[in-house]
């Protein structure tokens, strides 16, 4: 132990600053591979006690060992790829969506500034835009590259949606932007910061634009109520009816790993992140993970609730509602700032 | 950190510069579309290295985000396949363009090669400090008129791509 | 390797990729491709302007960057829905085919 520590000593800073933050990506990794396989089991028990069932109970105390016996089941199976198929397109697009899924985590603070968080940007929320943007490839490559009617029509209805939903989630941010003064997440967390407690933080100051965010997101993701990509009834199961085996599963994850980093942001955003609801009690990265898996059960409890929309009323409710409200609240905001009223100063 | 930077700078280069000739040499075009995405990917690293996060990030969510999705759109609704080889013209012109592009390179890269930028020190480039440049004065007319450009192709693109009644 | 050194190849990099894509509009017949000729020869002239806003210390060249992406977002929006148009009218995507003023 001391011969590591003498070496960590003797190396350069750039070569620890290399090596703590490749800590840092392993760590945060596989704890994002073990919460997917947790949220998998998680949703489905949840799922089924809000149906009056009792869901996966069979491996394992509890069932707890089900996403195990998932995983060695899914790795057995054949691998299809049908014929007809764009061979490189269709092996590719499970790739690029679990590598857009993992990288927008890389920038949610979990704590206090220094180790909680991969990388703290700059550009921070433009960061997580950019990276939100380019998970649509992998569902519009994965739809068409099948060769098959069914996820064709899924993925380009999933990208459409994504499309009009990014926005929405887009325009929600500006107010925290416009009220932080920074990209930074990190500024966005402490701004939020204040005598009030949980008063202070952005999902009460800024309340139009944090249920704005919620629908967008939850869009964004492809859950239900808008989980119309893959809707069964009607697409089969959308964009990867084709896919088998492990890519399958890697499909699952990126979709599991997409509402994790929805939520974690939604927490550092809105619910502010790792500060304390009360004034008295201190901050702490424990109040992330608190709020964090408040909001994952959200997001399950609305599966467990709402129905489907059906596809015109999801455009009309994107473009004519949540687009135009985001915006109504950026000048309102915008107005509030400028006049400088109390809760809304720079 | 220095060393660092300059090996993901040509780690970057060299992908930016391989996925463009992929691009042109292919006759797929959407293999293409992938390679041209490939190289703004990586155009928008080395904008981050070259100190210019603000641009780096804009540049994946307005190419990468929206105008590839969009050429990737409609190149999967046209169902647009290979583009086949006319011979003999073909050979003729790609004879034609490698030697014009050979004479535009060797022209220009004389040129670049021989001066020596002297790199301004102190470069900041952050967000705040684009945003008081581009809302000065002097660009925020710009800006705006910007906006209105926006909306005449947004409504120029819905008239020409909408059936006839 | 020093600054200098990286804005110079920043700047051999931009030229050797308008170059491609200059010769990339001469090469294809396919009109998508052409165009995305097209924005590679955009992306380049963004990398030259960002290697000088880098040289020079100042934010001009940036702010022209932003212009660039703008108009090109708008120029692909008109572009494609003008491609479409003549593919709806002609049944194909080859330049040579597209030789008349009217249709």
């Amino acid at each position: 132990m001391s011969g590591l520590s003498d070496h960590w000593a003797g190396l350069s800073p750039v070569a620890q600053q290399f090596w703590i933050a490749v800590l840092k990506v392993a760590v945060i990794f596989n704890v994002l591979l073990g919460l997917f396989s947790f949220m998998t089991y998680a949703e489905r028990r949840l799922l089924a006690f809000m149906q009056f069932r009792l869901g996966p109970n069979r491996t394992g105390p509890f069932g707890v060992l089900q996403p195990i016996a998932d995983g060695i089941k899914l790795f057995f199976k054949e691998e299809v790829i049908p014929e007809g198929a764009n061979r490189w397109v269709f092996v590719a697009a499970p790739a690029v969506a679990v590598v857009a899924a993992f990288l927008s985590i890389a920038v949610v603070p979990y704590g206090g500034p220094g180790l909680f968080q991969i990388a703290d940007l700059e550009v921070g929320i433009l960061y997580l835009f950019a990276i939100s943007s380019l998970g649509v490839y992998a569902i519009v490559m994965a739809g068409w590259a099948a060769n098959n009617k069914f996820t064709m029509l899924g993925g380009l209805r999933s990208a459409a949606q994504m499309f009009s939903y990014e926005l929405a989630l887009g325009l929600s941010w500006v107010g925290l932007i416009m009220l932080a003064g920074s990209f930074r997440i990190q500024d966005i967390v402490t701004a939020q910061k204040g005598g009030l407690g949980l008063l202070n933080w952005f999902c009460v100051v800024q309340f139009p634009a944090f249920i704005v965010y919620l629908i967008a997101a939850t869009a964004e993701v492809n859950r239900t109520p808008f989980d119309l990509p893959e809707a069964e009834t009607e697409l089969v199961a959308g964009f990867h009816t084709e896919y088998s085996s492990m890519r399958f599963a890697l499909l699952q994850m990126a979709e599991y790993v997409n509402m994790i980093t929805v939520a974690a942001v939604g927490t550092s955003l809105f619910l502010g992140g790792w500060l304390s609801p009360l004034p008295l009690l201190p901050d702490s990265p424990l109040w992330f993970f608190v709020k964090f898996g408040l909001l994952l059960f959200f997001f399950i409890w609305l599966r467990g609730t709402l129905p489907r929309f059906r596809y015109d009323q999801l455009m009309h409710f994107g473009w004519k509602v949540l687009v135009p409200v985001a915006t109504l609240w950026i000048l309102v905001t915008a107005g509030l700032v400028t006049a400088g009223v109390p809760g809304f100063r720079r | 950190m220095e060393l660092f930077e300059a090996i993901l700078f040509y780690v970057f280069a060299g992908l930016s510069l391989l996925s463009a000739v992929v691009m042109v040499a292919q006759r797929n075009p959407l293999y293409s579309a992938f390679a041209l995405l490939v190289t703004i990917c990586s155009l928008s690293a080395i904008f981050g290295l070259l100190g210019s996060p603000f641009i780096a990030a804009l540049q994946i969510v307005v190419y990468a985000g929206a105008i590839m999705v969009l050429f990737l759109f409609v190149l999967m609704l046209l169902r647009v396949g290979r583009e086949e080889p006319e011979p003999g013209r073909q050979r003729v012109l790609k004879t034609v363009a490698i030697g014009l592009g050979a004479l535009l390179l060797a022209q220009l890269g004389a040129v670049i090669a021989g001066i020596r930028p002297q790199v301004a020190r102190g470069f900041d480039a952050s967000t705040r400090s684009m945003a008081r440049v581009l809302f000065s004065p002097q660009y925020v007319y710009v800006f705006e008129a910007t906006s209105i450009l926006i909306v005449g192709a947004l409504v120029g693109a819905v008239v020409l791509a909408r059936k006839e009644p | 390797m020093s600054p200098d050194r990286i804005v110079q190849s920043a700047l051999l990099l931009s030229l050797a990729l308008f170059v491609v894509g200059v010769v990339g509009v001469f090469l294809r017949r396919n009109v998508i491709t052409v165009f995305m000729c097209v924005e590679l020869m955009l992306n380049a002239v963004n990398l030259s302007f960002v290697a000088f806003s880098r040289a020079l210390g100042t934010l001009d060249a940036q702010v022209l960057v932003f212009f660039v992406l703008t108009v090109a977002a708008a120029e692909a929006a008109v572009g494609l829905a003008i491609i479409i148009a003549i593919h709806r009218h002609r049944d194909t995507l080859d330049l040579d085919a597209f030789n008349l003023m009217k249709w």
